[in-house]
């Protein structure tokens, strides 16, 4: 085997590891894909809110258990449903607090685009006869956990085998 | 050596055409702008080299959350003009407590703007669930529940339509294309007065598609089925006796009228519902609600 031989061999095998190891790595980082996120501090949603991420904020993944995973973000470490996670990247507007962004494939792109506040002020100037100061009024209908809780004691509601979450 | 060297490369090569397949619509894009720009192609033929290449690859579930919660509130202010608000606090209040409680309990118990409820002022017996998690029940449909087991079976079936998606699949695919395509298009720039205004109208053409077939024309049948089937699994998982669906399904037979614009017209004759879910291994047994679960139920109903 010649010496270039040699150097190309070194060369492919070093491609080949690192073409695969970024198929092999595993999801370390999600974002959070809901309005407001909320860190708990145990896997439940009785668990005390310790922070609340908001949309497109990165997480870092330290553990699964179950449907809750164990996330780190700002040097704080909680535990956030499943669902409320993805593993798309969601890129917000530089700047801008709200959670206006927009969806291009695997990757969900820049702020401001898409079905948006600004689309649906258009639509709504353009038909006066829907109610959207009910929807408004509606999204402050709020149970805590600790509600559902006390609801299910109070009425004995009570599954026969395993358990609610 | 040679050989050697070939066998080496060539799944080298295959896992990099395999990394570049996920990147090849945003190449196409990409491409397609710089021969724009260099005058090599046209503007319209630019647009139909861009809708070909999305067009492979478009469907529902590529809207964000966050624009699913966009057509959810204006399907549900469409719902508000077609029917009023019940406005006494106390069963909206009750309704949110169940419905949340079950919600949470659900396959999709996180979603981007939360599950709520609203009691609409109707005799129609009818309900909606928008993709985004807000519920519509009818004073009407309310009358056809006799305990809370029921009425936590009603909500059940329309947490499963928004868990299932049932919502977002009414979608015309055309209109999804047409949709993100305008959306990734414009990705570079902006969007000015002109892109806003093509968006505002495919945006009422995602609404319309999604409450002419939630409003008017129904669901699958197969869909209504599958929802049941999820209120029965989340009733049980709960600790709700899902008989409280079937018990439902009876008092609403009686109380449908015959060409009705309601339930009469978009869903499976209570019947028919009530046959598959027995197939699905329910062998009805009466709702046996304990007193205090019952005395809160007739107390937030009160005189619906």
């Amino acid at each position: 085997m010649t010496r270039l031989s040699k150097i190309i061999l070194i060369g492919v095998f070093i491609s080949l590891c690192f073409v695969f190891s970024g198929f092999a790595e595993p999801q370390k980082t999600m974002s959070v894909q809901v309005k407001e996120g909320q860190l708990r501090s145990v896997p439940s949603f009785l668990g005390k809110i310790i922070a609340n991420p908001s949309y497109g904020d990165r997480v870092a993944i330290i553990e699964d258990q179950g449907a809750w995973k164990k996330v780190a973000i700002g040097g704080v470490q909680g535990w956030m449903h499943a669902t409320a996670l993805t593993t798309k990247t969601i890129v917000l507007k530089a700047g801008t607090q709200n959670v206006r962004t927009s969806a291009t494939g695997g990757e969900l792109a820049l702020a401001g685009k898409g079905f948006s506040e600004e689309v649906e002020k258009q639509y709504k100037n353009l038909n006066h006869n829907l109610d959207y100061a009910w929807v408004d009024r509606m999204e402050k209908f709020q149970v805590s956990p600790e509600q559902m809780q006390a609801f299910l004691k109070q009425g004995n509601v009570v599954p026969a085998e395993g358990g609610a979450q | 050596m040679r050989k050697l060297l070939h066998l080496l490369c060539l799944p080298l090569l295959a896992a990099l055409a395999l990394a570049s397949c996920q990147t090849m619509e945003s190449a196409t894009t990409l491409a397609t702008a710089i021969g724009q720009g260099a005058g090599v192609i046209s503007g319209s033929q630019a647009e139909s080299i861009r809708k070909t290449a999305a067009a492979v690859s478009r469907s529902a579930e590529e809207f964000t959350p966050e624009q699913e919660y966009y057509i959810g509130r204006s399907v549900g202010a469409v719902v508000l003009a077609k029917y009023r608000a019940h406005e006494t606090s106390q069963v909206n209040q009750y309704v949110n407590v169940l419905g949340q409680t079950l919600a949470q309990a659900s396959d999709l118990p996180v979603i981007f703007g939360g599950y709520h409820f609203l009691v609409l002022n109707s005799d129609d017996i009818n309900a909606f669930a928008t993709p985004s998690g807000l519920v519509f029940v009818t004073r009407g449909l309310l009358r056809c529940c006799r305990n809370e087991d029921a009425l936590a079976a009603v909500l059940a079936h329309e947490i499963g339509h928004i868990e299932l998606r049932h919502g977002m699949q009414a979608i015309q695919k055309a209109r999804v294309t047409e949709a993100l395509t305008t959306i990734a298009t414009e990705g570079a720039k902006t969007f000015g007065s002109r892109e806003v205004a093509a968006l505002t109208q495919t945006f009422g053409g995602t609404i319309t598609d999604i409450t002419n077939t939630m409003i008017n024309k129904g669901y699958a049948r197969s869909s209504e089925y599958e929802a049941d089937r999820a209120a029965v699994a989340l009733l049980r998982r709960v600790g709700y006796n899902p008989n409280g669906l079937v018990e439902m399904l009876t008092a609403m037979k009686k109380n449908l009228k015959a060409g009705g614009l309601d339930f009469a017209k978009t869903h499976p004759a209570p019947d028919d519902r009530i046959a598959e879910i027995e197939k699905g291994g329910l062998k009805y047994a009466a709702v046996q609600a304990p007193a205090v679960r019952q005395n809160r139920f007739q107390q937030a109903l009160g005189e619906i």
